[in-house]
């Protein structure tokens, strides 16, 4: 019996207690807001066709880009890694039955539901056309009401990240198995709890933040509006304060799976273990300390300006250190490529190319010129989309097998994934060169000498929905046709990878006991579960029980 | 045109090829790293590809001296980028004291332009090529900013406060004036030109238009008669308020305590929220203009104030 | 059920014991959350006192010292009652478990009562901003904080009063013993958090700066 088969109903899935069953959850409602935040994304790439505005008016256009980031980053960044694959793999690698908190958890996805349905209404009923960043005061004094509605929307998802973290970082400290000490966690693991503090410290400030904009918004409060005596940056200062460590909680989960799928498809230990646990931990503290970066040209003093680009400036080290040691993985190993791997290899240039970028902006006297332009527009999205997804969509392959029993399509997989790489660098990279040359960004409509960069970037989007909409296709379809997974299909290392795929509903039936570092391929195949045939529930036989502590 | 493609937008100020320079060895190093990188993992995919099932490499730890040293060097390459920037950044912060002033007012969605001499313009900014302009902006409404490629500068325009930004422009030509922060339905409308003039080409336009139009200190001092300003300020200290011959830019100690200087933003602050920073010795009676007067005859105000410091 | 009925050991724990540290180390956790929530509302209150000390000083000599006065001894009473419950569960003693409880609940909602007092007060007199006010942009910006934090404060009491009625009928079913009484624990972190926020709310709103002779 598999927890998929354990119960059947809608009950059981939406008052389920477990946490593989809320990752599905997660799986199937972030899809969602990705396929809606990928429409909206669609409807922008064809207005930016032509330089004039004749797809849409004006008001349409700046509602389809502010729901198209809020959708994007609120109900599908954020959530991806850590809500879908963190609760469905924390308490296998780890060797627990559950989180700690599973009725949390249950919660922490209602209001991810809650959240993004106020949000959704927001849109349907109104719109807003703020920019996911809801400068004031534009947000607060001079629009409707709607803007309140979907800031509700936000705050209420933010509990669905406190939440999140909150369990995760309970479980990591309290419910590792008996000889799993720190330094035997996978790096998922140590990258899970790094984001799992952000997302504790981090999120009640943007919290409290929307909170007192909505007010402003409905009341006319005066926190953040001039005429009222308030002050705009302020409101700049405190928002970013989160968003800025909110993109390490959309990134560095992403990490902690490239750096599973590495070891496993090199078949070695990661190269820097230490190094790379460590540096998670770095990101997320000086990742605090940064935010300033987004407010440059704001008027802010220069020496403020000084310390938050030479504080960004380091940030940057952990993170390459990072991709060299994931590079130097692949030194004497023994490379597979598989699909997860091609998602890997992938992430890695284009995360590179995309951090890179953003020393760029951590320049001010680049900056200046640069901010606010499609520049940053290109940086984020190879950080997020050539970065992110890539990761999510790597994690997504990897443990497919061991999350349904069943394995997808290879061909296909493989051509959607150089569809969505080839599709991505056409779409983004234009971007670079738009925004050097000078193109504004969020803007409906151009000067005619950038059009031709923006024909080249919409022609990438189509590309790049094509391999998305093949990759929803096959996945979708291996849950009825997909051949079945055994509970080891990658050879890989991991206590997930020694019990049935799918898992029972209670992970483990013998709590195990670990005696070896992560990632201990040198030892060789380490299937011991049903070798070769997906027999669910097998029971872990004795030999595995070690006695030596 | 031909059927050159444009990497990067005219070099048609002073700042311009210091900005590309820097850009460009980021660039480098960029591309440096990334092809490094990218060797690597295909060296390495191709190299070490599986040969047959049960391969077992060999476990690799890590090392130390490889750790410190891709830690290092990129560390160093970032504070060398990142003084580079800073300087520049530091250098292009305070305006040359021989700049002449412009003032621009952002509101949804135009920019509405005053030189000093009187001159008014709406989207369109017109100055003289090889002379430092500095440029003091204000908002109407909500936030905007400033933005022109050609010159690499850019500058939030903040309601509630003024920011200043300055450049020199060294190609005669036109160039985009664009607005950077999202603004409204129009936001992508606030297109302007900026149009660089020989020097006395520039004296020429300025001095043509309206006959008997006033300078922005004239129209200054209009307002501060009619505003009833005269009243309380006089040039004595007899005044209710202080008097403001020689005020501009020396420094005042407000009832809390603190020392401020008194520029544009102390100026702006006091006629429209004069209670949020009384000076010591006077009483908090000041009435706000706020919602009385625009931005622009708030400029014209400080103008004149400010020409009651200059020496003749 | 008896007072000593068996306690639930959740599945995914090992032992009560591992159980127990899980419930508490999230309650923290939780409470740092809490913070930083609270700790953007105090660096804003911070900002703005900078810029407008003046009207900072004007809003808080607004604010009935005594009303305030008594509200934070009603609160650091509350906090002892609810310490004095957290021995009791520790002791087994159900009896004096929900007196104190009870107690608790009684000195939390003499608060809320005493607030709703003060706040009625503001809005006839014109201090309530966003539906009667009467006043500079300033102070405005004053009272702004003053409910955004006060009302956040009294939000959170309300949570805490609820969670106490959910507590009660499992403390009389003796839910409770000197093994198993981490929720009570756990909630009492959390109400001693909520009064500190108060101890740090009422010097910055109700005292620094302000004429202690001057009744408004």
């Amino acid at each position: 019996m598999s927890y998929l088969s354990a119960s059947y109903g809608i009950k059981s899935w939406l008052l389920t207690l477990d946490h593989k069953r809320v990752g599905i959850l997660y799986l199937v409602m972030t899809t969602v807001f990705f396929m809606v935040g990928g429409l909206f994304a669609t409807l922008i790439r064809l207005e930016l066709l032509t330089p004039q505005g004749d797809v849409f008016e004006s008001d349409t256009y700046n509602k389809l880009f502010t729901m198209h980031g809020v959708a994007m980053i609120f109900f599908f960044l954020i959530p991806s890694v850590p809500a879908v694959l963190g609760n469905f793999l924390l308490p296998l690698q780890i060797g627990a039955r559950d989180v700690a908190f599973p009725k949390l958890n249950l919660l922490s996805w209602y209001c991810f539901m809650v959240g993004g349905t106020l949000a959704t209404v927001a849109i349907v009923m109104g719109g807003v056309d703020t920019g996911w960043t809801f400068y004031t005061p534009y947000s607060s004094t001079y629009s409707s009401y709607y803007v309140a509605l979907a800031l509700s929307g936000v705050f209420i998802n933010g509990f669905s990240s406190i939440l999140t973290g909150v369990n995760f970082l309970t479980t990591i400290h309290k419910m590792r198995a008996p000889g799993m000490t720190w330094f035997r966690l996978p790096l998922f693991i140590w990258a899970q709890y790094a984001t799992s503090v952000i997302m504790i410290l981090g999120t009640p400030v943007v919290a409290i933040t929307l909170l007192l904009v909505a007010l402003e918004n409905l009341l006319g409060i005066g926190i953040f509006d001039p005429a009222l005596g308030g002050d705009p940056i302020l409101f700049q200062h405190m928002f970013w304060f989160y968003s800025h460590p909110a993109v390490y909680i959309m990134i560095v989960p992403g990490f902690g799976v490239i750096s599973e799928v590495i070891a496993c498809f090199s078949r070695k230990r990661i190269f820097g273990y230490t190094f790379v646990a460590f540096s998670s931990l770095a990101i997320a503290l000086l990742g605090f300390l940064v935010w300033g970066h987004h407010m440059f040209t704001t008027g802010q003093s220069l020496y403020a300006g000084m310390v938050f680009s030479f504080i960004s400036f380091l940030v940057g080290v952990p993170t390459a250190v990072k991709i060299f040691n994931w590079t130097a993985t692949l030194y004497r190993g023994s490379i597979s490529l598989e699909t997860p791997m091609y998602y890997a290899l992938g992430f890695i240039g284009l995360f590179l190319l995309g951090g890179l970028t953003g020393l760029f902006l951590s320049t001010i006297a680049v900056d200046i010129h640069l901010h606010d332009t499609y520049f940053v527009v290109a940086h984020f999205h190879f950080v997020m989309v050539g970065g992110m997804v890539m990761a999510y969509l790597s994690g997504i392959h990897f443990w497919w097998p061991k999350m349904t029993g069943r394995m997808y399509h290879e061909g296909w997989s493989k051509a959607s994934a150089l569809l969505i790489f080839f599709g991505f660098n056409l779409t983004f990279f234009p971007q670079f060169i738009l925004g050097y040359l000078g193109m504004p960004r969020r803007y409906h409509v151009y000067p005619e000498e950038f059009q031709i960069l923006n024909v080249m970037s919409t022609a990438g989007a189509s590309i790049l929905a094509a391999g998305y909409l093949i990759l929803f296709a096959y996945l979708f379809l291996s849950l009825f046709t997909g051949r079945k997974a055994s509970p080891n299909p990658w050879r890989a290392v991991g206590l997930e990878w020694e019990i049935a795929s799918p898992p029972g509903p209670h992970n483990f039936d013998v709590i195990p006991i670990v005696t070896k570092e992560a990632y201990a391929y040198e030892e060789g195949d380490v299937t011991r579960v049903g070798s070769g045939t997906a027999a669910e529930g097998d029971p872990i036989p004795e030999e595995a029980e070690r006695a030596e502590v | 045109m031909s059927d050159y493609f444009p990497l990067f937008p005219e070099q048609a100020s002073t700042f311009a090829a210091k900005v590309d320079g820097l850009f460009l060895l980021l660039v480098c190093l960029s591309v440096f790293f990334a092809v490094g990188v990218v060797f690597f993992i295909i060296l390495f995919s191709v190299k070490y590809r599986r040969r047959s099932e049960d391969e077992r490499p060999k476990p690799i730890e890590g090392s130390l001296p490889l750790e410190l040293a891709w830690s290092i060097i990129p560390l160093i390459l970032s504070l060398v980028v990142f003084s580079l920037g800073a300087g520049l950044a530091f250098r292009m912060y305070r305006a040359p004291a021989n700049a002449i002033d412009i003032y621009a007012v952002g509101k949804q969605w135009m920019w509405k332009i005053q030189h000093s001499q009187g001159k008014r313009e709406i989207n369109e900014l017109h100055v003289p090529v090889n002379q430092p302009v500095r440029l003091t902006l204000a908002s109407e409404d909500v936030i905007h900013s400033f933005f022109i490629p050609a010159f690499r500068i850019k500058k939030d325009v903040v309601p509630g406060r003024y920011n200043t930004m300055w450049f020199e422009a060294t190609e005669v030509g036109e160039y985009y004036l664009f607005c950077a922060e999202y603004c409204g339905t129009q936001h992508s409308g606030m297109i302007g030109r900026i149009v660089v003039m020989k020097q006395e080409e520039f004296q020429d336009w300025l001095s043509g238009g309206v006959a008997g139009g006033e300078t922005m200190v004239e129209a200054g001092a209009r307002q501060f008669q009619q505003l009833g300003c005269a009243t309380c300020h006089k040039e004595s200290d007899q005044g209710r308020g202080p008097n403001l011959v020689g005020l501009f830019g020396t420094p005042r100690q407000i009832t809390t305590g603190e020392t401020v200087l008194a520029d544009e933003n102390y100026l702006r602050t006091s006629i429209l929220d004069p209670r949020s920073q009384i000076v010591g010795g006077y009483q908090p009676i000041m009435p706000t203009f706020q919602g009385q007067v625009s931005e622009e005859t708030v400029m014209q105000i400080i103008s004149y104030i400010q020409s009651l410091s200059d020496s003749e | 059920m008896s007072s000593n009925a068996s306690v639930t050991l959740n599945h995914q724990f090992e032992d009560l014991q591992q159980q127990y540290e899980a419930a508490n180390m999230g309650m923290w956790a939780f409470i740092a959350q809490e913070i930083m929530f609270f700790g953007g509302l105090f660096a804003g209150y911070t900002v703005y006192r900078f810029k407008y000390l003046g009207a900072f000083i004007e809003g808080s000599n607004y604010l009935p010292l005594e009303l305030g006065a008594l509200n934070t001894a009603v609160l650091i009473a509350s906090s002892f009652t609810m310490a004095m419950a957290v021995r009791a569960a520790q002791q087994g003693a159900k009896n004096p478990l929900l007196r104190w409880i009870l107690a608790t609940m009684v000195l939390g909602t003499t608060f809320l009562v005493i607030k709703a007092f003060e706040y009625a007060d503001k809005y006839h007199h014109g201090l309530l901003p966003g539906f009667s006010f009467d006043g500079s942009g300033q102070l405005k910006i004053f009272f702004s904080f003053y409910f955004a934090m006060t009302g956040m404060h009294a939000l959170h009491m309300i949570i805490g009063l609820g969670l106490m009625v959910w507590l009660i009928p499992k403390i009389r079913r003796g839910t409770y013993t000197s093994e198993y009484f981490s929720p009570i624990e756990n909630f009492g972190l959390y109400w001693h958090f909520v009064d500190i926020v108060w101890i740090f709310l009422f010097p910055l709103l109700y005292l620094i700066g302000r004429d202690p002779w001057l009744t408004m």
